[in-house]
């Protein structure tokens, strides 16, 4: 499953464009740069296809290996 | 996919681009192909004059920032004299197509063995929006309001089709960031060309379409869409000269 | 011992250049300068250097700018009309503290000017040699010798301060052969690159970064560290000839090829008892302000600038060390003419002989 930098993000709004399954939104929470950035409405239905990862020009989305520790 | 990490050559902080910029995802991919290649200390970035400078502050890797339009000539001083090194010019359209013509053309008709990259977003961004030898017919800049005009300004560039017919170039491709499939295809380029060069091949050249949404004053959403229905029928994505391949 | 040689200036300056660790050389065609890239064309791969012909002056010197930041000791040459071009890339070797060899042989200027020999270039040698307000160390040798001599530790000087330094000197002295002695080879070794260049061959494993664009603070920084090194070179590296001064009424002050008239022109007046003496300035910039200000002016009558230009170009920086306490006199040839023995002779007698100009 996908992890999101909120720091890095800009709210271009790519990844939410993008994402097959449409299960990225918005969220209403600014990060310190001023921007909103997304999270996963549904994290069950995240394929890790990591086309967000792909087309996030920041490098804000990262896609860890399986296995490794992630949300718990 | 198994896995997506952050590329080693990207600082900590996010870059200097505008929220849509798409120079932030080429800059991207270009440190995730050299990730991919284990070329992260080997790799040298000439870094050209416009927003691509903003790179000097968000490429972690080994940078020579060089002057407007000559970065081809100091990659050819730089490459020619470490040949081991893995270099690359990462230029925007001002600087390629207009002040960096001579420069560009003489390097890629030398097959200098380097890699030019370069982010055609048709507008001089970094100075605040001015006409490029890229604009668009009609596309509006802040030195052509009412639009392009080929009486007084000629034609778009189409640098990929210039460059291909040199003889030395042996891989010259252009791809738009404007979709995942684009995306795809341009990290293979950008793959490939290094690969060539690591091989000693001679001169690459892959042109990457970008946006400017701040000056072509469109959210990034639009940008995109702008791209599909105006940048990409006129600079067609694609492979205009392969020489590996027709040697096979 | 070294080697003798009959050897073009322009051709003992390639070899010089060589001998003193040059691996990296980029240039343009221009007279009277050629022999400088035909020799270094063929010579350079000899000792596994780079020579590469740019498609303008603009892109040589570009070349050696990325040539120098991986520690390669690199040069370019051009005459007045490239050096202008080249002038954008001067100026960022001197942002970016890059070390390089420039070497313009001048011709009659401005614009294309004349193809023939010229000291017109003194101005934006020593003043500006790109925009942005910086020096580089200005030599002006005038014989083959002192060319072989001075290009030979070049680098030495311009590694030292990471600076860009130029060797001036006009078609004449390009062009005319003389015997030369050469020194050794100097031994270049990769993996003693410097420490601050972007070469990986010295083991260096962290992140190089060499730029002309700074933030404002450190800029600021940059140019006062430059203003210091300018500072320390008249302290330390100013090069002059005196000759015949101790006693002169009159003293001329020329540099390169107008020296070299001038010193026979001071000998055959001494001879008919006149006391003229000699101040070849070596270093234009850092420039011999001393030799000038320190003279007697109780006995000093006045002051030869001789140039081979029109108008006369260091007569600015001779005035502001004479500080009016003699008159200035000025002679020249210009455009392409060339200064000879008797112009030269009969303009200094004149004046010393007619105590006014």
């Amino acid at each position: 499953m996908i992890e999101i930098n909120a720091s890095l993000c800009k709210n271009c709004g790519y990844c939410i464009k993008f994402c097959p399954r449409q299960i990225l939104e918005i969220g209403n929470v600014r990060n310190r740069r001023g921007h909103f950035y997304p999270h996963l409405t549904d994290a069950d239905k995240c394929t890790s296809c990591a086309i967000c990862a792909s087309m996030c020009p920041e490098g804000a989305i990262e896609l860890p290996p399986k296995g490794a520790d992630s949300h718990g | 996919m198994a896995e997506y990490k952050r590329a080693s050559l990207l600082a900590d902080s996010p870059s200097g681009y505008c929220p849509g910029c798409l120079h932030g995802l080429a800059t991207k991919l270009i440190a995730e192909v050299i990730d991919d290649l284990g070329q992260a200390d080997n790799s040298l970035n000439v870094i050209s004059v416009g927003c691509s400078a903003l790179n000097l502050l968000y490429w972690s890797g080994d940078n020579l920032s060089v002057a407007h339009g000559r970065a081809p000539a100091a990659a050819t001083g730089i490459k020619r004299t470490n040949p081991e090194r893995l270099v690359f010019a990462y230029q925007g359209d001002g600087d390629l197509a207009a002040i960096g013509l001579a420069e560009i053309m003489s390097a890629a008709n030398r097959g200098e063995n380097f890699t030019v990259i370069f982010a055609n977003n048709q507008t001089y961004g970094m100075t605040g929006g001015q006409m490029a030898p890229t604009t668009l017919i009609g596309q509006k800049t802040t030195t052509s309001i009412y639009g392009r005009d080929p009486q007084t300004t000629g034609y778009p560039m189409k640098m990929c089709e210039l460059i291909s017919t040199l003889e030395a170039p042996v891989f010259v491709a252009r791809y738009a960031l404007n979709s995942p499939k684009g995306v795809n295809d341009a990290r293979k380029g950008i793959k490939k060309a290094f690969e060539l060069q690591l091989a000693g091949k001679g001169f690459t050249f892959i042109e990457l379409l970008t946006n400017c949404p701040t000056n072509w004053k469109m959210s990034p959403m639009q940008t995109l869409e702008y791209m599909n229905t105006n940048t990409i029928p006129y600079f067609k994505p694609g492979i205009y000269k392969d020489k590996e391949a027709d040697v096979k | 011992m070294g080697e003798k040689r009959f050897m073009k200036g322009n051709e003992a300056i390639a070899e010089a250049a060589v001998r003193g660790g040059c691996r990296f050389f980029a240039g343009y065609p221009i007279t009277p300068q050629n022999e400088i890239p035909e020799y270094l064309s063929w010579r350079l791969p000899e000792v596994g250097g780079v020579y590469v012909q740019g498609e303008s002056e603009i892109s040589s010197v570009n070349m050696v700018y990325g040539a120098s930041a991986m520690g390669t000791r690199a040069m370019t040459s051009s005459s007045g009309p490239g050096i202008s071009l080249k002038a954008e890339g001067i100026s960022y070797l001197a942002a970016a503290m890059l070390p390089a060899l420039v070497v313009n042989i001048s011709r009659g200027g401005p614009g294309l000017g004349s193809i023939q020999p010229a000291q017109s270039d003194y101005l934006q040698a020593t003043k500006a040699l790109g925009h942005g307000g910086f020096h580089c160390m200005v030599f002006a040798p005038n014989s083959a010798q002192e060319a072989v001599d001075t290009v030979y530790e070049a680098w030495e000087y311009a590694e030292r301060d990471r600076n860009p330094v130029l060797v001036l000197m006009d078609g004449c002295l390009g062009n005319i052969m003389e015997e030369v002695e050469l020194p050794p080879m100097k031994e270049v070794i990769p993996e003693e690159a410097p420490e601050w260049s972007l070469s990986r061959r010295n083991g260096r494993d962290y992140q190089g970064n060499i730029t002309p664009i700074y933030t404002e603070p450190i800029l600021e920084g940059l140019n006062a560290m430059a203003g210091e090194m300018y500072k320390a070179w008249e302290e330390d590296d100013v090069k002059v000839e005196e000759f015949m001064v101790d006693d002169a009424e009159y003293v001329v002050v020329a540099y390169g090829i107008a020296s070299r008239v001038s010193k026979e022109a001071v000998l055959k007046l001494r001879e008919e008892g006149y006391k003229v003496g000699l101040i070849r300035p070596i270093t234009l910039f850092p420039f011999p302000k001393k030799s000038i200000h320190d003279l007697d002016y109780s006995r000093v009558k006045g002051i030869i600038d001789v140039e081979m230009t029109i108008p006369a170009q260091m007569r600015d920086d001779i005035e502001l060390q004479v500080l009016e306490r003699c008159p200035v006199y000025e002679y020249g040839r210009s455009g392409g003419c060339l200064l000879d023995d008797d112009g030269v002779y009969e303009a200094i007698k004149d004046i010393v002989a007619g105590g006014e100009a």
